[in-house]
């Protein structure tokens, strides 16, 4: 299981690497490796360059400029967990991201790689589905911005061109007093999840849920985002309300493989999004502490 | 550099490995467990699964446990790497934490023992008196086949008492 | 003399591998070494239609590529050697070195290609064109019994190559009276055996000296010099299997494999040193297995829940070819009794060929196969009944007074079964007091009441350890007072040098760390067998123990001429012979040894023979009988099916403990081993026999999260060998399925779950629940 010949290159900035990207083909852009190296290894992805992003200055910065926050897209999975400013904002994004992988993974898996390599059961795609996120990318024909809910085209495969690399992903904060519950099921610690829930919760002074945002891992080809289900959840506050959200769930499409069947899956939805509502609509009944 | 076609295969890396600076030249698909088993001679660093899975090819890269297995060695360039040889003290003397894996039977076949210190070396680093609860989760991506772990777990507890009285 | 037997000691074993500095095969650098690597069937059937190696050939770095047709022309067969007075199977099943034309698993070797190294090696292999014509495959062992299936082997008339029959006394009656019965239908899979360390081999011929010397990571070094020696036509002596560290076995190394004759081929034809390391998708493909088993059996039992009888059939996936003999499939069959009465048995496994990698055993060798059934079946009877389970099994196990205990079947080596010692009811009772058993219930009705699903299992099982024929201890004192040790015994990480150390030490009143011991080096001790089935303190232990007490009376001897002083009055201590009144009369060890190997003109004094060193080759009369019980408490997520273990206890009797630290730290790692065939090691084929699980993420090995602490009581009784000690390597891992999975069922009572399984699945579990 060793990798075929390619060619290493580690530029120093965006320009140069844009270059590269537009004008090789067959690169491999390489950015904590924890997914990308294993398919090197077993000769899965056979590429003429890998090009390394980790000399770039200032690719895994987390920013908030007050309206929204920035991650830079070679930030590390233990930096986002490790992020004052994350813990206070969006303590979502550090709950999902602790379950990824183990310690060694996790000091170099990056939200770029992550989300560009777009694993079906993957946390962060989630997390950021579930945050509206959009996804700042820069080629050499200029810049754009693609929300994560446009991201997956099909399995594993994110809606990027070859020529094109994904800098940073902005999201704006919930409210602070929001509630937040990411759980998944996985048969060990640190595996990829069978299914995962993402859930937010905001709720009015009348205790009602007045925004909700419920986002599955592990269903489909990429995240999937509840709208039915998120609908039902606004200006309710019963207390079977959460059975009545995951009555909505029976519908989606779920697909099976050696690891899971459908029909497990499909049971895993609802458990899952029955633990995470509950921990987001717990979370948003504390008194904020600021 | 645009013309990647230009770009030799061939790379010399400059680093640190147990405090020795080390040149070497590489191929740029060589992955660093086996620049550090194969051209540095440090066979102490073992591969068990090469996808990342097993652990035990585990090295701290700039006080960082990685897999070296996904790691190559061309990116490692300037890096200060620290690998099992490197931690016993230079007279000979174990480290705390191989004397503790010694006394609690922390190692049979002893292939995965090198991933597994390493991971603690860094994760003792950050916790100085963890949790046994802790020690599974630091180490539940390093696979051991003959232990069944507890003795590991009672290794690392060990260790980091140890560590704490000599802080 | 003072014993060290029995005591707490840490491992010799550790400083190197704690360092980084023990050599394993991979670590070994021999100058001009080249590097090898195998094309390997992506097809579970296919004729080979052609190859074409021209492409591999022309990289730069690559030095030649072997097949079939080297191998011919070289051995004048392509026959894999083997005992031929084990061989049971028919033709076609037996295992050749290279494929002519005809793949039959994914994983077959097809080529080797040496290059310069290994990154160059596979350039080469993925650069091989092979034109192949895919032919149907036998992917599920009871399809492959089906008239209309299809052949595992073009040359096949039949898939199933074999029974394995087992019986005794007359069940059929016990199954037309007014007796209770009930049948059950048992799915089995356990997977492969996965050491961290892969298997390899290094070979360097010396052309001059026509020297064969071959290092592999494997758990029988003789067999393989022998194999190597048959093969090549070359005497014992020009052929030296030296055994690097090795890291874990488990069975995947206990086979001798074409890769190692391939090697050592090409290194004789080459003239140079040669290297080929298995990775790890090369040992999901082409190590052994121990894969699928279907049980379908009947058992009769009276009112008070004795067993009156145990008949059935199991269907056993043998894999495309048979490694020797029929292993599993006969320690299954004859297996289930176990530790309990069984009056009336007939057991038949069939043994059907699949288009998969062969199965041998995997560290517990059919025997947990065998404990899950016999568990099973005293579940299902306490239910049927309301009995307690530990009471059905307390009823039903062989009492203390019935020992020595002749099990109406004979043996493999055709002796009888007889269990010589163990108490087994002693052995479960305490196992039952110490994890408070009788207490559970009211734990249980508690945590029901929170919604909490928690269960208790209990299981009891027996282990036919310390195979012979024979192992070897070679011990000797050097000219420089130290001592060694060279034995057959493989070493792979059971610390085997710590305990034969032990035993020498107490002989020879010295520390285990003054000795040093050697396994697995051929040119040191002749004759040796190896390390499987838990046999090496047994067999090996016993061996260095006569062995060392062989040398301490020479020792005595020897001085007591040079002394001039009775033997009687003299004791070895701190490497010396001394006087036991005086003790500045003594003679250091490296005196007593020159002195025996004698001076010009002088002989040896009468009755000393040269050579402070004696070679025993310990053959064990009889096998000796592990036996232990084991409770698990689980608790069980009703919502994900997710099985967390709570609490483990080991009442274990492996007879005479050498070392508690050893001996715990195998009985731990076989429970984790259990556990993983419990819950979670699956090795999946899809229906056209592709392996759909080729890496760790998808084979999921218990990690330390999914092992509980294990707690160990011993309940010794003592072996008859001279030592008194039984093996210990696989009892850990026999029933640890059987009790897991009795305690998940337990806990799912409510649901009235029953479980024929395993391993276990949590989607498995949930769809039980909502059955």
């Amino acid at each position: 299981m060793k990798p075929s010949a390619f060619k290493y290159v580690k530029p120093d900035s965006i320009r140069s690497v844009l270059e590269i990207i537009s004008t090789n083909e067959n690169v491999k852009i390489l950015a904590g490796g924890q997914s990308l190296m294993p398919m090197i290894n077993m000769r899965f992805v056979l590429p003429d360059v890998v090009l390394d992003l980790s000399q770039i200055p200032g690719m895994n910065e987390i920013k908030f400029s007050g309206e929204s926050i920035k991650i830079g897209a070679m930030t590390r999975q233990r930096e986002i967990i490790e992020s004052k400013l994350l813990i206070k904002n969006c303590p979502l994004f550090v709950e999902a991201t602790s379950l990824i992988g183990h310690r060694q993974t996790r000091n170099w898996g990056t939200i770029g790689g992550s989300l560009c390599h777009l694993d079906p059961s993957a946390e962060l795609p989630v997390v950021a589905r579930a945050l509206d996120a959009v996804i700042h990318i820069e080629s050499i024909r200029g810049k754009r911005k693609l929300a994560v809910a446009d991201l997956p085209l099909f399995y594993m495969t994110p809606a990027i061109e070859p020529d094109e690399l994904v800098t940073e992903i902005e999201f704006t904060p919930w409210s602070a007093g929001h509630g937040w519950g990411f759980f998944e099921f996985s048969r060990r610690v640190g595996d990829f999840a069978i299914v995962s829930a993402a859930a937010l919760i905001e709720l009015e002074r009348s205790k009602t849920v007045c925004r909700a945002s419920l986002v599955l891992g592990g269903v489909g080809s990429g995240p999937v985002r509840c709208k039915e289900a998120e609908e039902i959840l606004l200006n309710y506050s019963e207390p079977d309300l959460i059975e009545k959200v995951c009555d909505s769930l029976r519908n989606i499409e779920v697909g099976g493989d050696s690891q899971a069947s459908t029909k497990y899956r499909r049971h895993l939805i609802g458990v899952m999004t029955k633990r995470a509502l509950r921990t987001a609509f717990e979370r948003a009944q504390q008194p904020v502490i600021s | 550099m645009t013309d990647t076609e230009q770009i030799s295969t061939i790379s010399r890396v400059s680093l640190e490995v147990n405090g020795v600076s080390r040149e070497v030249e590489v191929e740029h698909r060589l992955t660093l467990a086996d620049c550090l088993r194969h051209k540095l001679n440090l066979t102490g660093t073992h591969i068990g699964c090469e996808h990342g899975a097993c652990g035990s090819c585990t090295v701290l890269v700039d006080k960082r446990a990685r897999r070296s297995c996904l790691t190559l060695a061309v990116q490692v360039e300037g890096a200060s790497i620290l690998t099992v040889e490197g931690l016993a003290e230079p007279n000979g003397d174990l480290h705390p934490l191989q004397t503790a894996f010694h006394n609690n039977h922390g190692l049979q076949c002893g292939f995965c023992t090198p991933g597994l210190l390493m991971t603690l070396m860094e994760f003792l680093s950050e916790n100085q008196d963890p949790t046994e609860d802790e020690v599974r989760e630091a180490i539940s991506g390093n696979l051991c086949r003959c232990t069944g772990y507890q003795s590991i777990v009672g290794s690392a507890i060990q260790a980091a008492s140890i560590l704490r009285q000599s802080r | 003399m003072d014993t060290l037997i029995g005591e707490n000691r840490n491992r010799l074993e550790d400083f190197t591998l704690l360092r980084g500095q023990a050599i394993f095969l991979d670590d070994i650098k021999i100058p001009l070494m080249k590097e090898c690597a195998f094309l390997r069937s992506p097809h579970p059937h296919a004729l080979i239609k052609s190859i074409d190696l021209a492409p591999a050939l022309k990289i730069p770095g690559v030095e030649t590529i072997f097949l079939y047709d080297d191998i011919v022309s070289f051995f004048g067969t392509n026959q894999m050697p083997f005992d031929q007075g084990d061989f049971v199977a028919p033709k076609w099943s037996y295992p050749i070195i290279l494929p002519q034309y005809e793949v039959c698993f994914v994983g077959e070797a097809i080529a080797m290609v040496v290059a310069e190294n290994r990154y160059i090696a596979e350039d080469a292999v993925n650069a091989i064109r092979v034109d192949y014509e895919p032919l149907p495959a036998v992917s599920d062992c009871r399809d492959g019994l089906r008239n209309d299936s299809c052949f595992v082997h073009q040359s096949s008339n039949r898939n199933e190559i074999g029974s394995i029959i087992a019986t005794y006394g007359d069940c059929d009656p016990c199954f037309n009276s007014e007796l209770f019965s009930f049948s059950l239908s048992l799915k089995q899979h356990r997977g492969g055996a996965h050491p961290m360390e892969g298997r390899g081999v290094i070979a360097s011929y010396d052309p001059k000296n026509k020297f064969m010397c071959v290092w592999s990571s494997t758990q029988k070094p003789h067999k393989l010099r022998n194999v190597l020696s048959e093969l090549f036509q070359m005497e014992e002596e020009y052929v030296r299997v030296i055994l690097p560290e090795v890291g874990g076995g488990f069975g995947a190394k206990a086979a001798i494999y074409p890769e190692e004759l391939i090697v050592a081929f090409a290194s004789r034809k080459l003239g140079c040193p040669l290297k080929w390391t298995e990775d790890r998708r090369e040992h999901f493909l082409s190590a052994i297995q121990e894969r699928d088993q279907y049980w379908s059996v009947e058992v009769a039992f009276d009112s008070n829940g004795i067993l009156a009888a145990i008949r059935g059939t199991a269907i056993h996936d043998q894999g495309a070819y048979t490694l020797a003999e029929f292993n599993i499939p006969y320690n299954c069959a004859y297996a289930v009794p176990g530790p309990y009465i069984v009056p009336n048995y007939h057991m038949e496994v069939k043994v059907v060929e699949t288009n998969k990698v062969a199965t041998v055993p995997v560290r517990g060798a059919g025997f947990p196969e065998a404990n899950f059934v016999m568990e099973r079946i005293m579940d299902h009877i306490a239910n049927d009944l309301g009995i307690d389970r530990a009471e059905i099994r307390r009823r039903n196990l062989i009492p203390v007074d019935r020992i020595p205990y002749e099990v109406p079947l004979k043996a493999r080596d055709g002796k009888p079964m007889i269990y010589d010692s163990g108490d087994f009811i002693g052995c479960l009772d305490h196992a039952l007091k110490v994890s408070s058993y009788q207490e559970f219930s009211s734990q249980q009705q508690a945590a029901l009441a929170e919604g909490r699903y928690i269960g208790i299992g209990v299981s009891n099982m027996l282990k036919v350890t310390g195979r012979g024929p024979f192992e070897g201890g070679m011990v000797k004192i050097s000219r420089t007072g130290t001592v060694t040790i060279a034995t057959g015994a493989a070493a792979m990480g059971q610390g085997t040098k710590t305990f034969l150390a032990t035993i020498c030490a107490t002989e020879l009143g010295l520390c285990p760390s003054q000795i040093k011991v050697i396994t697995g080096d051929t040119s040191l001790i002749m004759h040796g067998v190896g390390g499987f089935a838990s046999r090496q303190a047994v067999t090996a232990g016993n061996a260095v123990h006569l062995a060392s007490r062989q040398v301490r009376q020479k020792a005595l001897l020897v001085s007591s001429h040079i002394l001039e002083r009775p033997a009687d009055d003299l004791y070895l201590a701190d490497g010396k012979v001394q006087d036991k009144k005086d003790s500045t009369i003594n003679l250091p060890f490296s005196e007593i040894s020159k002195a025996c190997s004698g001076a010009k003109g002088y002989p040896l004094p009468d009755g000393v023979a040269p050579g402070l060193e004696k070679t025993v080759y310990f053959e064990p009369k009889n096998l000796a009988y592990a036996n232990a019980s084991h409770v698990a408490e689980v608790e069980v997520d009703t919502d994900t099916g997710y099985v967390s273990i709570n609490k483990y206890l080991v009442i274990n009797d492996s007879g005479r403990i050498i070392n508690p630290v050893i001996v715990n730290g195998q009985i731990r790692g076989g429970v984790a081993h259990g556990i993983g065939n419990a819950l979670l090691e699956w090795m999946g084929y899809d229906g056209d026999a592709q392996p759909v699980v080729t890496t760790f993420a998808e084979y999921l090995l218990p990690t330390s999260n999914d092992v509980p602490n294990i707690e160990i009581y011993h309940f010794p009784t003592l072996a008859k060998n001279p030592i008194g000690v039984k093996g210990v390597g696989e009892v850990g891992t026999i029933c640890a399925a059987a009790t897991v999975i009795s305690a998940v069922e337990n806990a799912l009572r409510p649901f009235n779950v029953q479980i024929s399984e395993a391993p276990i699945s949590p989607e498995r579990l949930v769809e039980l629940i909502h059955q």
